[in-house]
């Protein structure tokens, strides 16, 4: 098969919300999440060290399986074709087994580079409730994503001073 | 919580010893990962994301967009994390070392990540060998949390290929913390 038809940077514009996406968190979230960063640190995966060590009320997501938590978030709007160049998120509480997640996020601008190449910031947020815990925002992210322009531009294409991330 | 050195900070805090200092804007502990970049991790990652981009799913897409299969950019930093035990180890093996000097240099007996900014460069693709090195670029004075009081430090990692070319840059700051008794 070819790639799915992309979301095309001249239809995106600031202000444009991205669909929401929500997950249920379970142990084996975040466990699975852990390993298959190779994040071996016990708060991941061990409840006694995360709660008696830690302080915190269970184990907790890590920071690599955020980060590809957020980049299948972008990527599930701007298909295959759509390309992370930048993120940086700063985590303000822990997302626990027993939480709803909710990642939202909303186009803050949009630009073309010298080079050609599309761009859509991103402001995203990652809420999250459950198990008697309120809603909270525990991480905030601001995301630089590449678009392509016209169906054949390609941003993976874009390497070396092409590609300005 | 708030990062090592903001706006107006300096990048060394109050009571940094000179010879952590000293180490602020030095590369240290250049390594190169012990096995090759490969596609299960990939699937790994994906499941656990319940990810599903027909780039990594799709060899035809893959083919089509990126001249064959990449890693997802966000597993750049999963390629320099020692495996958790191997011949000859001692002790538990940890990654981003420079983090746990600074625990230890603070007797700061708990850690965790507050903020992460990572830059996607060059795709990271099956057979590649990757290899980085840390700098240590902040540390701040006492701060007090909700967890503890401790310090932020900000440490950068870059990633290389085999072909030394650029594939991601990593900044992370951390806080080490002592739980209020």
């Amino acid at each position: 098969m070819s790639a799915p038809a992309p979301v095309l940077a001249g239809d995106v514009q600031a202000g444009l919300a991205l669909p929401e996406l929500a997950v249920e968190v379970t142990p084996t979230t975040v466990v699975l999440g852990a390993l298959a960063s190779r994040d071996w640190r016990p708060m991941h995966h061990d409840y006694k060290f995360a709660t008696e060590r830690n302080g915190v009320a269970d184990i907790f997501l890590n920071t690599p399986n955020q980060a590809a938590w957020f980049e299948r978030f972008v990527t599930d709007w701007t298909g295959p074709r759509g390309r992370v160049g930048r993120m940086t998120f700063r985590m303000r509480d822990s997302v626990f087994p027993g939480d709803r997640m909710v990642f939202a996020a909303t186009v803050t601008a949009t630009s073309t580079d010298d080079s050609g190449c599309a761009w859509a910031e991103l402001d995203i947020t990652l809420t999250a409730a459950g198990d008697g815990r309120a809603e909270r925002t525990c991480t905030t992210c601001t995301a630089r994503v590449a678009l392509p322009v016209d169906p054949d531009d390609n941003p993976w294409a874009r390497t070396g001073p092409a590609w300005r991330p | 919580m708030s990062p090592a050195a903001g706006a107006g900070e300096s990048a060394v805090g109050e009571g940094v010893p000179a010879a952590v200092a000293a180490l602020i804007g030095v590369s240290q502990y250049p390594e190169t990962a012990t096995f090759d970049v490969e596609y299960s991790y990939a699937y790994n990652t994906l499941a656990a994301t319940q990810n599903g981009n027909p780039l990594y799913w799709d060899e035809a897409v893959a083919d089509e967009l990126t001249g064959g299969r990449i890693l997802p950019p966000t597993t750049l930093s999963l390629w320099m994390r020692p495996h958790f035990w191997e011949p000859g180890a001692d002790g538990e093996q940890v990654a981003l070392k420079v983090h746990f000097d600074m625990k230890a240099t603070f007797d700061l007996p708990e850690a965790v990540m507050t903020d992460n900014t990572i830059t996607f460069l060059e795709p990271v693709r099956v057979g590649d060998r990757i290899s980085n090195s840390q700098i240590l670029r902040s540390v701040s004075g006492p701060k007090t949390t909700k967890l503890g009081a401790g310090r932020f430090w900000v440490i950068d990692v870059e990633f290389r290929n085999q072909r030394d070319e650029v594939v991601g840059v990593e900044s992370y700051t951390g806080f080490g913390y002592r739980r209020a008794s």
